[in-house]
């Protein structure tokens, strides 16, 4: 394994590891806050309840994703330091400003899941606000960095060294508002969907109480909601990367030769060798509309692209029909949902054994996202400035190293996931107790 | 001051509340791993008591620091990458295995009641207390690297110069100390946190912290003149020196202040000595980042972006501060410590 595919490995399996808990640091508060209004609004004890049983899964995933972030943080520049020589003054103050969001967060979430005994009932929950905001904060501003690289704008290259750098230059870039609405966006989605999901088996086993219900609204509140306007902003990201990102979009949609009235492939295997593919199912002219809204719109296909400036067909094309796949199958899982709640069917069997099946398809969608935005720029680290290959380390080990940090994260991922699922299954606890406090006439903490 | 100079020192002052805040909680799980005696049960559970609402908060300083490292200084950020590539990759494995078996055994059924006496510990316990004390130790070593002039930088190249930089004597010593002052200042804090019996056990282990530290600055200082003497002549200099010897005296005063059992100004002195220790060490090492290639002038990155971080950091801080004093207020404020 060479230093490059070394590099990325790792670098793919950290953050397809933190982005789940990222994506639940952004999602689970806004749940906790919700049900935790409604304790406060209704005085229905099941809703303090879910509020707790809630706090207690973001306190672990808050911790998890917290420490691989941390472990990104220093990635950046034990993987790519020449990358970072060159754009970490670029898109450092993305992060700087993520920096305060985070610290924000952090405090709030010490303050809400330790302060159920310590702060007045109205005053715990407002300690929850800040949590859901920074957290949302704290996505919008990472994604700006990334916008950078898929966009970069705001400096120029004088002998290789950045110049004239605007230290807005990772807000200015015009990917930037469409990539932060879709990310946001599929946090909530694949929250609400994993959260209704696990009280689907719940309620699937003969637990349906009002915790079970009120738990299944309120995540598939959340959950439907984002879902639907999701291809509105989808649709915003496909015109931008139509215009900016050609290669990604020919990539994503196998599209080999430039066409005018090109189609849009549903499905298939893509054979870039042979550049065609195989089993896919072409709606005429459907890419064109989409990407132009006029049905003889040419669309640039990869043979405008020298071979060495194409992204992996293969790979980006799948991911996308995963991620669009998962999102419409979302769309219609919630839609069913609440069209049966409104006909008074929303605990029938086959409706919750769909939601069960569908829990982890949200968080799907988000990872094969996530792997259309990056295979998808690639040979590039910085969108047609600085090859991925040239931004690597030159340092010997990291084969070493990326095994060393797939078996760490797949084993904390499975004794999370454990953890997760006994946290799950057990009733809720009127009074649920993290650690004993340690002296006499102490208050105890939760 | 020029702007990079203003950013060193914000990213400096950021390391040092990075020390003693975190510093307390890696300490902590120091002393989990160490826990002896009648007591062991009730010193781990005050250690998990004292971390439990502020440890995260408290370990965001240091991506705080990483951050304002790269976006300020990315040359440097770069090298440090390159030549710590080992020692940081195991930074990582113990903050990553810190704060996972932290929050995994407060929330496993079996860490939510007391242990039975004779019980196995559990393992997330173990891996937890180990983690503590290996990530002070190997970030110690870090800063040693990065003073022992073994990295060496050229035109966007790195290469080691003789023995690996985060291993050479200098650096082993500063890990060691690190262990110590972690170790130190949180047996200071959980001396102020708790009452009774159990304040005795932390002060008796402050007081064997408080003595390895001592005795490890005793045996720093001639390998510095030996091995660094850059650092050596650095700290002697007029800036830092009066740092220094406030930094000495704060030693010793909260030493004092743990004998005569004044556990409040034990917890301030010790918070000044770690503070003027670390600032001292940043800036005797000043103008230098990296010694002896890269300095806060070399490396600094795009002026405007440097103005970006300066103009950024009061509206950051007026979020952040209040938000801070609520914390501790709520979860370390006196209020407590007179209900008891």
């Amino acid at each position: 394994m060479d230093t490059l595919t070394a590099a990325r490995a790792q670098m793919e399996v950290s953050l397809a590891f933190h982005m789940v808990f990222a994506a639940l640091g952004i999602g689970m508060p806004l749940l906790m806050v919700v049900a935790e209004g409604l304790w406060l609004r209704t005085g229905s004890e099941h809703y303090r309840h879910l509020a707790r049983k809630w706090g207690k899964a973001t306190a672990l995933t808050f911790a998890v994703g917290a420490v691989s972030g941390t472990a990104l943080s220093f990635e950046l520049g034990l993987l790519w330091p020449r990358f970072m020589a060159f754009a970490g003054g670029i898109v450092g103050p993305a992060f700087a400003l993520e920096g305060y969001a985070f610290f924000v967060e952090a405090v709030f979430v010490g303050l809400y899941l330790y302060g159920w005994d310590r702060l007045a009932p109205r005053a715990h929950w407002w300690a929850g606000i800040p949590v859901a905001l920074s957290g949302m904060a704290s996505g919008v501003l990472v994604v700006a960095a990334n916008a950078w690289m898929q966009n970069p704008v705001g400096f120029r290259v004088v002998d290789g060294r950045p110049m004239d750098v605007s230290p807005f230059a990772p807000f200015q870039s015009p990917a930037w508002l469409q990539m932060s609405i879709h990310s946001t966006l599929s946090c909530y989605v694949a929250t609400g969907f994993a959260v209704a999901g696990v009280y689907a088996v719940g309620m699937l086993r003969g637990r349906r109480d009002a915790y079970h219900r009120s738990a299944l609204g309120i995540a598939l509140a959340v959950a439907t909601a984002a879902a639907v306007l999701q291809p509105l902003s989808g649709d915003l990201s496909a015109r931008h990367v139509a215009r900016h990102q050609p290669a990604k979009l020919a990539a994503a949609e196998a599209l080999f030769r430039t066409r005018a009235g090109a189609p849009l492939l549903v499905g298939g295997i893509p054979d870039a060798r042979a550049e065609t593919v195989r089993w896919g199912i072409e709606i005429p002219r459907g890419l064109s509309l989409l990407v132009a809204h006029r049905p003889d719109a040419a669309v640039m296909g990869l043979d405008r692209f020298a071979p060495a400036d194409r992204p992996n067909v293969t790979v980006a094309h799948l991911a996308f029909q995963v991620m669009v796949g998962c999102g419409f199958a979302l769309i219609g899982l919630g839609g069913g949902y609440w069209l049966a709640r409104r006909r008074g069917q929303a605990e029938g069997a086959w409706l919750l054994r769909a939601l069960a099946a569908g829990s982890p398809l949200g968080f799907l969608a988000l990872e094969a996202g996530w792997i259309v935005t990056e295979v998808g720029r690639q040979p590039w680290i910085v969108q047609g400035v600085m090859r991925t290959r040239d931004g690597v380390t030159p340092v010997a080990g990291v084969p070493a190293t990326f095994f060393g940090f797939a078996l760490l994260y797949l084993l904390l991922g499975v004794a999370l996931a454990l953890l997760l699922r006994r946290l799950a299954t057990g009733a809720p606890e009127p009074a649920p107790l993290a650690v004993p406090a340690p002296h006499a006439g102490g208050r105890r903490v939760a | 001051m020029s702007p990079e100079n203003a950013v060193a020192g914000v990213t400096l002052a950021a390391a040092v509340v990075y020390a003693v805040l975190a510093g307390a909680d890696f300490g902590g799980g120091i002393w989990d791993l160490l826990a002896r005696g009648p007591r062991r049960e009730e010193q781990r559970a005050a250690v998990a008591h004292a971390m439990g609402p502020v440890w995260e908060a408290n370990h965001v300083w240091l991506i705080f620091v990483i951050v304002l490292l790269f976006t300020a200084f990315p040359p440097a950020f770069a090298a440090l990458g390159v030549a710590l590539f080992v020692p940081f990759h195991l930074v990582l494995l113990g903050i990553i295995l810190r704060g996972a078996a932290f929050v995994f055994r407060a929330y496993s059924p079996q860490g939510a009641r007391p242990l039975l006496p004779g019980r196995p510990r559990p393992r997330w316990g173990v891996v937890f207390g180990a983690a503590s004390a290996l990530t002070p130790v190997l970030l110690g070593m870090c800063l040693g690297a990065v003073s022992s002039g073994g990295v060496r930088v050229r035109g966007g190249e790195v290469w080691i110069q003789g023995t690996p930089p985060w291993l050479t004597p200098v650096a082993l010593v500063m890990g060691a100390f690190a262990l110590a002052v972690c170790a130190y200042l949180a047996a200071v804090y959980l001396a102020n946190e708790t009452r009774g019996p159990l304040r005795d056990d932390f002060r008796c282990r402050a007081l064997w912290a408080g003595t390895a530290t001592v005795a490890l600055s005793v045996l720093a200082l001639p390998l510095l003149r030996v091995e660094a003497p850059h650092l050596w002549r650095g700290l002697l200099s007029a800036r830092a020196l009066p740092l220094l010897a406030v930094g000495v005296g704060a030693a010793l005063l909260s030493g004092w202040a743990l004998l005569a059992r004044r556990f409040r100004l034990a917890r301030v002195a010790t918070v000044a000595q770690t503070a003027c220790l670390l600032a001292g060490w940043g800036i005797a090492q000043f103008p230098y980042l990296v010694y002896p290639d890269v300095t806060v002038g070399s490396a600094a990155g795009p002026p405007g972006t440097l103005r970006f971080v300066l103009w950024t950091l009061p509206f950051g801080m007026a979020l952040l501060l209040p938000s801070l004093w609520l914390l501790f207020r709520v979860f370390k404020g006196e209020h407590l410590t007179r209900e008891e």
